[in-house]
């Protein structure tokens, strides 16, 4: 009989590996049968790489049969946003553009998990280039929410969030740009981590936005996440914007307590337009984690109102840039008929991209042509410096800040497709972090009447995952939302 | 002609390959010349998700080229994204540099027609170079990446060129600097040296400046002083007409030795540069200032100043200075015999050059005659132990057997007879069977002097000192 994976922690699968408790192999099957049962409703898989996951079980069984270390992951199902690029498998950032890519190379976020023994299980449905926060731009299927399968499960790592949430994986990685981590989190239920900017080397991710995309992990467990981030982060010189410095102790961090902590509570994360069950789960975690030792500081970060616009000024621009190399010439898709080298591009391009990355080429064109460069460009970047004081001013007060991580629980499929405006509002919460560069986690914190889980988030100052890690920890300690578990529909 | 009714102002970017080890942001080997798309890897190859890392041997080639030129360094620069279209660049922009270079300023200085000029420069900026497009003759591309990748410099001048030979002469002390530097071989054939010209014309004694042409694809010397002729008397003949000169971009055809417009100013593209988000700025300290300082060599300007105070002529300080290797032997040979500069550089420039191919390979080991020998010749042919004729040709037998001046002279006795007692008997002989010309001598025929001495060399086989054999005729005359 096959084991039951069913809401098992990556942590806990990982000792059993090395405890000989069960095979690395077994792991593998139970995953792949769950993934065989649910994933034709959820859709969270681009591909299975069944062979290759059932290859490397069996050469880790084999080192731990000889006695040999296999990595702090050894033997562990994992699944990896189709944004990591991975030698010799397709990789496609969910678009048609890159459809039949297969890299040459490996990113460097997978290649470490690869080293501490994890096993890919296969690459993770995703909003289209990271672009969107529902997966609904998704150029092959949307992915469902476990919890509700009429509803979204968040974007960009839609895919990765709804895998951890429905136990098709033991942990994954997403991407983080203005949410894509933390939302799906958060209306998944799981823990998702946003690392400081340059923790995690973004060399082998396909680029969205350079200055803001952050790798990271997803955890049913906050130590989970914990152990995930420890394996991935630290420098790497194949990213010159990778920070100098190794891996904390995420893990420790995570089962060390807060107590004494100070604890910001930021005014403009608790205004109107936010669901009123969101507000109720959030401040009732507050509460939990001043008993569980934290004293709670009411803090600002008074330029929040802008994060937004910001954001999408700085995003475009640097998107309508890195997808510029998409141009039929090398690799992926090229249209089957041109006439001319301008054509090429053109029908290559209009035929490849879907219309949510369209749009962003087009609005970042804009924000970057000639002579209207200081006044978007220039100025966003201005203003991103005035969000990224703002964070500095509030952690003179504090040690981390907590907020919601979406103003509403999962929406519908369809919901919102239609109103790009309203969909970028799904991330007010979620776009400053990245923007200042601070490390930030959310976990469930609760859930609706309806039974659709609350995301809290947790942010830390720059490099500061570590007091992010506590506060998550203890608050995980104390609660038993990540133990609950959306039921199998298959 | 109209020609002289104008001035041409001329403006030049010089785009410099550095001869680095690897490319600029990534590992893949820069040297020209492999199989197509040997020469590559995820990152110059624009692959998804891949990130350029700066290399510094290409920054410090790029320094080294502005404390050379005097540019401003500065202490903080960056890389700004240029975007536009072409199947040769992989990522659908280049890495350039654009509101921050890394060198303001600076000057050219060199010499036309024995006047020395000197040309300001704007800047000096690092780059990516492109791929390359290769068209079959069947219609179909392929496009080869090797060059993707190959750091560059693009050295940006003032509109301070007059003509095409200035021009030119421009372009070749830019090639002269970077390869005293060592950055580059400057070989315009292979592409390592490009130029694009910014050529305008005015009526002289106008002060304002005329509508600029930028001329593109000129790859030669030659090709330099033959586009941008060409473009002046384009533009005078409009201008004679009475019509106006566009702005626009326009591409040399040096088969037909015309030029045809490329792009309009309207058409002109717009790059939307921005700030290279997946590389920091680049941090370049007073220490690194100084030590790159410190290891800069002499300066060609300055070798030619040196060679002029030590007697040596323009022209010849000229062609000393030319190449690196070409001075190092002279300073070399001088070292060993300082006592002759100027007729070290007359047997350096008529005989070393005269046989070697590529003067670059001055300084090989394989040099048959290195600067040492030469200048144990120069002294045996200044002491009077050998004439020049006999200089030559010991020197023609240094070369093909690579052995030194001295060991020939010695071995075969070539050397001249120092002998005055046998040189007196030959003396006499041809004194005593040419009565006539003793006796047209004598009356005053000067000249005749030479018959002499001819006759007396042809006697002892070429082998008497001149020198000896004038003393000894006039004394028997």
């Amino acid at each position: 009989m096959a084991l039951d994976v069913r809401g098992a922690s990556l942590t806990a699968l990982a000792a059993g590996v090395a405890a000989r408790t069960w095979k690395s192999r077994d792991l593998v099957e139970a995953y792949l049968e769950r993934i065989a049962q649910l994933d034709q409703k959820l859709g969270c898989f681009l591909l299975i790489d069944s062979d290759g996951a059932r290859k490397k079980a069996d050469a880790i069984d084999k080192k731990i049969a000889a006695g040999k270390s296999v990595g702090p992951l050894g033997g562990v199902p994992i699944g990896l946003k189709d944004i990591f690029v991975t030698r010799g498998i397709e990789t496609t950032a969910g678009s048609k553009i890159l459809k039949g890519f297969i890299p040459p190379y490996e990113s460097t976020a997978s290649t470490r998990l690869a080293a501490a023994g994890a096993i890919s299980l296969g690459k993770l449905n995703m909003d289209e280039f990271a672009m969107g926060s529902s997966n609904e731009n998704s150029a092959f299927h949307p992915v469902h929410n476990p919890w509700d399968l009429e509803r979204v499960p968040g974007g960009s790592s839609g895919g990765s969030a709804a895998a951890v949430a429905a136990s098709l994986c033991a942990g994954t990685l997403g991407t983080d740009t203005g949410g894509s981590i933390r939302q799906p989190a958060s209306l998944c239920g799981v823990v998702g981590v946003k690392p400081t900017y340059g923790r995690v080397s973004r060399y082998g991710v396909i680029a969205f936005a350079s200055s803001l995309d952050h790798p990271g992990p997803f955890g049913r467990t906050v130590e989970d996440a914990a152990a995930l981030l420890e394996v991935i982060a630290g420098h790497d010189p194949m990213d010159s914007t990778s920070i100098p410095q190794p891996a904390g102790r995420y893990r420790q961090a995570s089962k060390a307590g807060l107590g004494g902590m100070r604890v910001g509570v930021p005014k403009e994360y608790f205004q109107a337009g936010m669901d009123p069950e969101v507000e109720a789960a959030v401040r009732a975690a507050l509460d939990e984690l001043v008993r569980a030792g934290a004293t709670l500081v009411p803090v600002s970060l008074p330029h929040t109102q802008y994060a937004i616009a910001t954001y999408y000024l700085i995003c475009t621009a640097e998107a309508s840039s890195n997808l510029a190399r998409y141009d039929g010439v090398r690799y992926g898709h090229r249209t089957s008929e041109a006439g001319s080298l301008e054509e090429l591009y053109a029908k290559t391009r209009g035929e490849g991209f879907g219309n949510e990355p369209k749009r962003r080429i087009i609005l970042g064109t804009y924000v970057l042509r000639a002579g209207y460069y200081e006044a978007y460009y220039g100025k966003a970047l201005r203003v991103r410096r005035l969000i990224a004081n703002d964070f500095t001013a509030a952690f003179s007060q504090c040690d981390v800040l907590a907020t919601p991580t979406s103003p509403t629980p999962a929406f519908k499929i369809g919901e919102r497709s239609a109103d790009p405006l309203q969909m970028y509002l799904a991330d007010i919460y979620t776009v400053a972090p990245p923007l200042a560069g601070v490390p930030a986690l959310s976990q469930c914190c609760g859930f609706t009447r309806s039974g659709l889980p609350i995301g809290l988030q947790t942010i830390g100052p720059p490099l500061g995952e570590e007091a992010v890690f506590r506060v998550a920890g203890a608050y995980e300690a104390r609660t038993d939302w990540h133990k609950r578990l959306p039921e199998d529909k298959s | 002609m109209s020609r002289d009714k104008y001035e041409a102002v001329i403006g030049l970017e010089v785009h410099v390959q550095l001869a680095t080890r690897t490319k600029i942001f990534s590992i893949s080997s820069a040297a020209f010349g492999a199989e197509p798309n040997e020469h590559t890897d995820p990152v110059c190859l624009g692959l998804p998700g891949a990130l350029p890392v700066l290399n510094r041997e290409a920054v410090e080639s790029a320094v080294r080229l502005g404390l050379a030129v005097g540019s401003h360094i500065r202490p903080r620069c960056r890389f700004s994204r240029k975007h536009y279209f072409y199947p040769d660049l992989p990522k659908g922009f280049q890495i350039s540099q654009y509101d921050e270079p890394l060198c303001d300023g600076g000057v050219v200085t060199f010499r036309l027609n024995g006047e020395v000029r000197q040309i300001r420069l704007t800047r000096i900026h690092m780059e990516d170079d492109a791929g390359k497009n290769i068209h079959d003759a069947s219609g179909v591309s392929f496009v080869d990446y090797n060059r993707a990748g190959v750091p560059l410099c693009e050295i940006v001048s003032e509109p301070d060129i007059r003509s095409a030979d200035e021009a030119a002469e421009y372009v070749r002390a830019i090639r002269t600097l970077v390869r005293y530097l060592g950055i580059s071989d400057g070989n315009m054939e292979e592409g390592s040296l490009r130029c694009d010209a910014n050529v305008s014309i005015r009526p002289r004694g106008q002060t304002t400046l005329g509508t600029k042409a930028e001329l593109k694809n000129i790859n030669s010397f030659k090709n330099v002083r033959d586009a941008i002729e060409h473009e002046i008397a384009r533009q005078s003949v409009l201008l004679d007409r009475g019509e106006k000169v566009v702005q626009e971009t326009r591409l040399w055809d040096p088969d037909r030795g015309i030029s045809a417009s490329m792009r309009s100013k309207e058409q002109a593209h717009d790059y939307r540069y921005f700030p290279e988000p997946d590389l920091p700025p680049v941090v370049v300290d007073e220490a690194w200032l100084d030590r790159a300082r410190k290891a800069l060599p002499e300066l060609p300007e300055a070798r030619h100043a040196r060679y002029l105070g030590t007697g040596l002529s323009a022209q010849d300080a000229s062609v000393l200075v030319s190449e690196r290797p070409i001075g190092d032997y002279f300073d070399a040979a001088l070292a060993a015999s300082p006592a002759h500069p100027k007729k070290i550089a007359n047997w350096l420039i008529n005989e070393v050059l005269g046989r070697v191919d590529d003067p670059r390979g001055l300084g090989g080991e394989s040099m048959p005659v290195p600067p040492a020998a030469l200048a144990e010749l120069v002294d045996l042919v200044e002491r009077g132990t050998l004439s020049g004729k006999l200089g030559k040709d010991v020197f023609g037998r240094m070369w093909q057997e690579k052995r030194r001046a001295a060991e020939i002279v010695a071995a075969e006795s070539v050397s001249l007879m120092s002998d005055t007692a046998a040189i007196e008997e030959a003396c006499k002989r041809v004194v005593e069977r040419s009565p006539d010309e003793v006796a047209r001598f004598r009356a005053g025929a000067a000249k005749v002097m030479g018959f002499f001495v001819g006759n007396v060399m042809k006697e002892t086989g070429g082998k008497a000192n001149p020198k000896t054999v004038n003393e000894i005729l006039r004394k028997l005359l």
